[in-house]
């Protein structure tokens, strides 16, 4: 879901920029008075599996392909605002040393992947495992997240490239999100596979579990 | 964490950059897809605001394209646990940094 140059108008494509500044900004400001020590190198892991995840390219229907996004799976493990930060950490490296996104479009990407597919993904998961937190809603919790995260992002997608008058909305928005639908069940299988790997070996780690609040 | 546990994720994530992604799908993405569909793939295809070093995926001047795509895995593996290392270093709670170097 990497949009390259010139999919978006400049005038999108700088909002992308100014929008996802102001989130991440605050994203960051919550990771800075959140962030303990012993979470540091799991960041780093964090960002590592994910960016290797992304390039394990899974085929759906119709000779399409999905990867994962990782930001569900992120922002359970970590926490949202520390799993934005991680995901913008890789969008901003896939973009300028492998060419994936283009850098006009960094912003939009950001925004779309690491602020609401990440954010708009915890919030589910914590919706539905705050109405019951057993272990077993605790996995539906996951797998729903994982899959709405990457509808919400390809919604955000759709929008911006018919604002930028790409292509019509009522159009791309159907086939994005009809397209995405597809991939989003991968990225809630691989999400719960990992994440109850996690829990079993180390559930001190994980942030979903512990937290109350949103 | 223990560093055991680190370097076992990092060796997770450095088996599927390396081992894996040569044989990921290679169909279009998502995103791809529609725009072939819609008939605007081409507005993404002109010159790109900047040169990336490794493009696509693929370690220039290798001639094996399994082989360049295994390095570009494992070559950004590096990069990425490095940013993100560097970046929670840098965003860590400064209070408490001094008293909890203490690992695991």
């Amino acid at each position: 879901m990497h949009i390259p140059d010139g999919f978006l108008s400049p005038p999108v494509w700088a909002s992308g920029w100014a929008v996802m500044t102001a989130a991440l900004g605050w994203c960051v400001k919550k990771t800075h008075a959140l962030l303990e020590e012993k979470m540091v190198p799991l960041m780093g892991v964090m960002c590592a599996f994910i960016f290797a995840a992304q390039m394990l390219n899974f085929p759906i229907l119709g000779g399409t392909s999905g990867h994962l996004l990782g930001g569900v799976l992120a922002a359970v493990l970590l926490g949202p605002c520390p799993a934005a930060v991680v995901l913008a950490s890789v969008l901003v490296v896939q973009c300028l040393v492998f060419q994936d996104g283009g850098l006009t479009a960094l912003g939009a990407n950001i925004f779309n992947m690491a602020i609401v597919g990440t954010m708009g993904g915890y919030f589910i998961f914590r919706l539905i495992y705050k109405m019951k937190s057993t272990p077993k809603v605790f996995l539906i919790a996951v797998a729903c997240a994982a899959w709405f995260s990457v509808i919400l992002a390809a919604t955000a997608c759709a929008f911006e490239l018919a604002l930028s008058g790409t292509v019509a909305l009522t159009s791309v928005f159907a086939a994005m999100a009809g397209v995405h639908a597809l991939i989003g069940i991968g990225e809630a299988l691989i999400t719960v596979f990992v994440v109850e790997f996690v829990v079993k070996a180390r559930p001190d780690l994980v942030y979903g579990l512990k937290r109350r609040g949103l | 964490m223990k560093t055991r546990e680190i370097i076992f994720g990092i060796l997770a994530a450095l088996v599927l950059a390396v081992f894996l992604s040569p044989f990921a799908s290679e169909h279009p993405d998502g995103l791809e897809r529609v725009a072939e569909d819609h008939g605007f793939i081409e507005r993404g295809e002109g010159e790109p605001a900047v040169d990336a070093p490794v493009p696509d995926y693929v370690v220039p001047g290798v001639k094996n394209e399994k082989m360049a795509t295994a390095l570009a895995g494992a070559l950004g593996v590096v990069i990425v646990f490095a940013a993100g290392y560097g970046a929670a270093r840098l965003l860590v709670r400064s209070a408490k940094s001094g008293r909890a170097q203490k690992r695991g």
